[in-house]
């Protein structure tokens, strides 16, 4: 093999760079993502149930908001009647954050984790928390 | 066993298919059934929404202020302060400007001296809507020419078929030249066109539009299909213009002159 030693090198140089977050990371336990409910609004529900069951919404929220988002714009349709019977009003920013004020601790805890940056808080106000400047 | 590479594509083709059918599939297959989407029986409907406006009614400075500073406050309508970037929803301009081909000297006085109030006409055949690359901008049923702010890619073909200068774009981040935040209604973002969207999410909840509400009568909304409507009656007994020369339809209507019927 002609300049095998010139190769090695820059394969070692290319696999250091190439493995780095791996090892980087190595041994440093990310914290689990540990969303909160604790919102006085929920606190006060007897039932705390959001629209859908916990399943559901954990893996299907954003498919749900979209289909919402397109009910209420498109369609004029602003009542949702989950699979349980119970009707809500579709509304994002008036409905799902009334229960939900606390984007900080709900919301990015598992986007951060997840580390997609959903863009609904480039329209969308969040609701004011205290030390949350958005 | 060996596999030749024609029976492993066939063998891959054939369990992508089963991709199709994940387990989160089976969550929304199981509740399909019971979900329901439906509109607010306490909303206001009708089958074309249009607006009158009685120029005759707006007397003082104050009374075009009332209706522009309502919409833009509970929109969040960003205020740049310069006319470059400007974003309006509702606005004023010269008689001269709005109704070019009604201009004439012999007109009688005061009437070609005063402003009139613009809005987007909510066209019935709107070229915004035809030129919009992806459907961000929509007629819907009830006449509404409604804008999905989510789908819209800020190409700003809609502004260049609106005719009558309805539609802004946001140059800017508009968040922080928003004065007072009305945290009921979203913002926009950099990037995207936004205009008057008759207040949809009011009539959703049974109300008439702002504007309308805090105009002491000079604006009046309803139903164009209705004869029995506000505006079908005002239309029928009052001399009425619209913005009709360029064959969009306008569902905005503009009383200009002639006796109040109060
Ligand atoms: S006034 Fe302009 S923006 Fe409004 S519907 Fe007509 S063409 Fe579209
Ligand atoms: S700027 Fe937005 S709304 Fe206008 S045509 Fe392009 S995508 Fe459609």
């Amino acid at each position: 093999m002609y300049d095998a030693g010139k190769i090695l090198i820059g394969l070692i140089i290319f696999l250091a760079f190439a493995t780095f977050p791996f090892y980087s990371n190595m041994g440093k336990a990310v914290a689990k993502p540990d969303p909160k409910l604790d919102t006085p609004v929920i606190q006060q529900m007897k039932v705390k149930q959001c629209v859908e069951s916990k399943e559901f919404m954990r893996a299907e929220h954003m498919q749900l908001l979209n289909n919402w988002r397109d009910a209420a714009l498109r369609r004029g349709e602003r009542l949702y009647k989950g699979s349980d019977g119970r009707i809500t009003e579709i509304s994002f920013q008036n409905q799902c954050l009334r229960c939900h004020s606390n984007k900080k601790k709900f919301c990015d805890e598992c986007h951060s984790y997840a580390a997609v940056k959903p863009y609904c808080w480039d329209c969308h106000i969040a609701p004011k928390e205290a030390n949350n400047e958005h | 066993m060996s596999i030749s590479r024609r029976d492993f594509l066939k063998l891959a083709g054939i369990s992508s298919l089963g991709i199709g059918f994940s387990a989160t599939d089976l969550l929304w297959k199981n509740r399909a059934e019971a979900i329901e989407y439906m509109s607010s029986p306490k909303g206001l409907t009708a089958k074309r929404w249009a607006m009158v406006v009685d120029l005759r009614k707006f007397k003082t400075e104050e009374d075009y202020n009332r209706v522009i500073d309502i919409c833009h406050r509970i929109h969040n309508v960003p205020d740049f302060g310069n006319l470059k970037d400007e974003v309006k929803w509702i606005w004023t301009d010269t008689f001269e400007h709005v109704f070019p081909f009604q201009k004439n000297e012999y007109l009688p006085e005061g009437v070609q001296e005063k402003k009139a109030v613009l809005f987007c006409n909510h066209c019935d055949n709107p070229p915004c809507v035809r030129v919009c690359p992806t459907k961000a901008t929509f007629k819907r049923k009830d006449g509404i020419v409604a804008q999905d702010y989510h789908r819209c890619i800020g190409c700003r073909f809609c502004m260049a078929a609106c005719p009558f200068g309805s539609r802004s774009f946001n140059w800017r981040d508009p968040r922080p030249f928003i004065k007072r935040l009305n945290p009921k209604f979203p913002t926009r973002t950099k990037g995207v066109v936004e205009k008057c969207n008759f207040c949809v999410e009011r009539l959703a909840e049974g109300l008439k539009p702002a504007c309308v509400e805090v105009s002491n009568g000079a604006l009046t909304f309803g139903d164009l299909s209705d004869p029995n409507s506000e505006v079908r009656k005002i239309l029928s007994t009052n001399y009425s213009i619209r913005k009709a020369e360029l064959g969009t339809r306008p569902s905005v209507f503009y009383i200009i002159g002639g006796d109040e019927d109060a």
